[in-house]
């Protein structure tokens, strides 16, 4: 879906953010709108997952804000935060699930945390989110019976317990085939098409991305070096690295390309 | 069919006396002229291995001077050869004097040529600084420091979040929390009974045989009654607790943390502290005093056994440990032992959220939470020790 309006619902400012006397990220800045697929992309170690732990509230950034849907989850605390905590939905590289729960405790978890709903609403909830990801009928297995990419769907079934406007996927096709990778990129696109929700997507998956994703911002040394659609990045970028990235060559290849040597 | 490799004939291949692989002969030249150096052989980890010593001596010792080192007998040159032609480029540039390799195949220069001196010298990064003895100290103390000050940190969430629990009880997970009670309690008490009687069969005995000389076996009584119920009941109990409870629960939470479930309840909005430290903890608390309990009866009863077998009858013996001890004494050994749950599970599930890394840290969360456990037990057990002698319990 493209950007329906100028309203974003993310927008990150000036952010600044390290461990320790480490700087990862420098002075980055963007904006997501409401119900794109929006990707961050970059080689391993360029700050990607510590871009997204910000933005999920998981670290303190040394600088900067960022704005998700009109509050700063930097200096917000106490019920704002977890205000804010509500709008958003989060799956892990791992999964995450609770070991020791079913699916379906798994999801009704944040509901019985957040709300006073009566059990069997919490069970038909978490049934209907299950349907959601293709995982009706596993409401009773525990995570540890399932496969990988399963494992990753359930995953976003618990992150979309309470419905949430935004969900951030950290590395979704880690470590998943080809083909059931193709399956949770069509699952990101029906429910960014069906229910509106905004994603947003840390992957360095080529296929994914082109599948995907409405707007990238690709990041190489702790900075935004290009950001706009994949298509139009391959085509016109004139950023070595952006290029090298799309057309799957080292940026060796490509200077060797662009002499004229072999 | 394939011969198979035994290790012992590995070993022995290994140990072998070497045979020369590699041959270095020097032509000297007058003082200021070129020194000849000619390499002939297999100049692969084996090979290297007997000259380079040797070569790079030679090398290095040449200050100002030429070198040429004739490889055109060279027959083989892999990676260790190649690293031994670059080190000694290095040596000769390091002592000012040029180094000519004369005659190297074309197949072995390739490797050669892909490596630059500054590549393999590489800008000096040092990960892990060295320092000298009082900054390691100093850094020591501040870790430490570090340390207690997120101990002290931990209690107090830990007691916002009982408080708030305590409050509205529909917060805490009931269903967790009597899992746990039974995880500590029910399934701990074989052990507790074993070593409960053992420990009083064992202490009773030791100290009849010396009492016997004076005719006072019956004190033994006195002695088990009062060193049970006041001190190594809770004590015991304890470091059984901290090898049993307190490393599963810093293995179970380090794992989450390694496996970002821990993360994933925090972007949910729940804390962590309370989901999963406080039912576990207090289920512990409330578990530890019937624990103890179990403890100081079966201590009791093997002393007992001991007591029968020297000749006293049953009777006699509880008696005597019934009119030696106050409830005060049990109550105070009761209420000591629930610090010591509260302490050693916590700090149990403190090391668990505190892993950081691969699945090493979970080994190294459990192993810590049994050290920082016990040693726990023991400053409290002195702290308690000062502190009823004072108020005279």
């Amino acid at each position: 879906m493209k950007p329906t309006s100028d309203t974003h619902i993310i927008e990150v400012k000036g952010l600044t953010a390290g461990y320790g006397a480490d700087i990862i990220l420098r002075d980055i800045s963007f904006t997501v709108y409401p119900g794109e697929v929006f990707c961050i992309l970059g080689g391993s170690g360029c700050g990607k997952s510590t871009l997204m732990k910000q933005m999920i509230g998981l670290y303190h950034p040394k600088a900067g804000a960022i704005i998700i849907d009109g509050d700063d989850i930097v200096t917000a605390e106490g019920r704002q935060r977890k205000n804010i905590l509500r709008k958003i939905g989060v799956t892990y590289q791992s999964g995450a699930l609770f070991g020791s729960m079913t699916l379906k405790e798994n999801i009704k978890l944040p509901l019985e945390e957040f709300t006073r709903l009566p059990q069997d609403a919490m069970n038909l909830i978490a049934s209907m989110k299950l349907k959601l990801v293709g995982l009706a009928g596993f409401g009773d297995h525990l995570p540890a019976e399932l496969s990988g990419g399963m494992q990753k769907r359930a995953a976003i079934a618990r992150a979309m317990a309470l419905d949430p406007r935004i969900l951030f996927l950290d590395e979704p096709s880690a470590g998943l085939d080809p083909i059931t990778s193709a399956g949770l990129d069509a699952l990101v696109l029906s429910l960014a098409k069906n229910l509106g929700i905004t994603f947003v997507v840390v992957t360095h998956e080529l296929p994914s991305i082109y599948a995907i994703a409405d707007r990238v911002i690709m990041l190489d040394k702790g900075k935004i070096v290009a950001e706009g659609a994949p298509a139009e990045l391959r085509e016109k970028s004139d950023n070595i690295w952006v290029r090298a990235f799309f057309n799957r060559l080292s940026p060796h290849d490509q200077q060797q390309q662009q002499s004229g040597t072999p | 069919m394939q011969k198979k490799v035994t290790p012992s004939l590995i070993k022995n291949t290994a140990k072998a006396a070497p045979e020369a692989l590699v041959s270095l002969t020097t032509t000297e030249g007058a003082p200021g002229k070129t020194l000849r150096l000619v390499l002939a052989g297999r100049l692969d980890a084996d090979g290297t291995a007997q000259v380079w010593d040797k070569i790079e001596k030679i090398v290095a010792g040449v200050r100002g001077g030429a070198v040429e080192l004739e490889v055109s007998g060279v027959t083989y040159c892999d990676g260790s050869g190649t690293a031994m032609l670059l080190d000694l480029r290095r040596l000769a540039e390091a002592a000012q004097s040029t180094l000519t390799i004369v005659g190297l195949h074309e197949e072995f220069g390739q490797l050669l040529a892909m490596f630059d001196l500054k590549d393999v010298q590489g800008p000096n990064v040092t990960l892990r600084e060295h320092r000298d003895l009082p900054s390691e100290i100093g850094h020591a103390a501040a870790r430490v420091w570090g340390d207690v000050w997120n101990l002290i940190e931990f209690v107090g969430e830990f007691w916002a979040s009982l408080f708030y629990v305590l409050a509205r009880p529909k917060a805490l997970r009931w269903k967790d929390a009597l899992h746990f009670a039974e995880n500590t309690g029910a399934d701990s008490l074989p052990i507790i009974i074993l070593i409960g009687f053992l420990m009083g069969l064992i202490t009773a005995f030791q100290s009849a045989i010396p009492l016997k000389q004076f005719g006072a076996e019956i004190f033994v009584a006195n002695l088990l009654g009062l060193s049970m119920l006041r001190e190594l009941g809770p004590l015991v109990t304890a470091i059984i607790m901290a090898g049993r409870s307190g490393s599963a629960f810093a293995a179970e939470l380090g794992t989450m943390q390694v496996n970002e479930e821990i993360n994933a309840l925090v972007t949910m909005g729940l804390d962590p502290i309370r989901f999963l430290v406080v039912p576990r903890v207090l289920a512990a608390m409330a578990v530890m005093p019937l624990v103890v309990m179990f403890f100081n009866f079966f201590a009791l009863i093997g002393g007992g056994v001991v007591m029968v077998s020297l000749g006293y009858p049953v009777v006699t013996y509880s008696k005597q440990v019934v009119a030696s001890v106050t409830l005060t004494d049990l109550t105070g050994g009761l209420f000591k032992s629930v610090v010591f749950s509260h302490l050693v599970c916590g700090i149990g599930c403190l090391r668990g959220l505190q892993a950081k890394g691969g699945p090493s840290a979970v080994g190294d969360s459990a192993t810590s939470a049994v050290v920082s456990g016990i040693i726990l037990i023991a400053v409290f057990d002195g702290i308690f020790a000062v502190l009823f002698y004072a108020l005279k319990i």
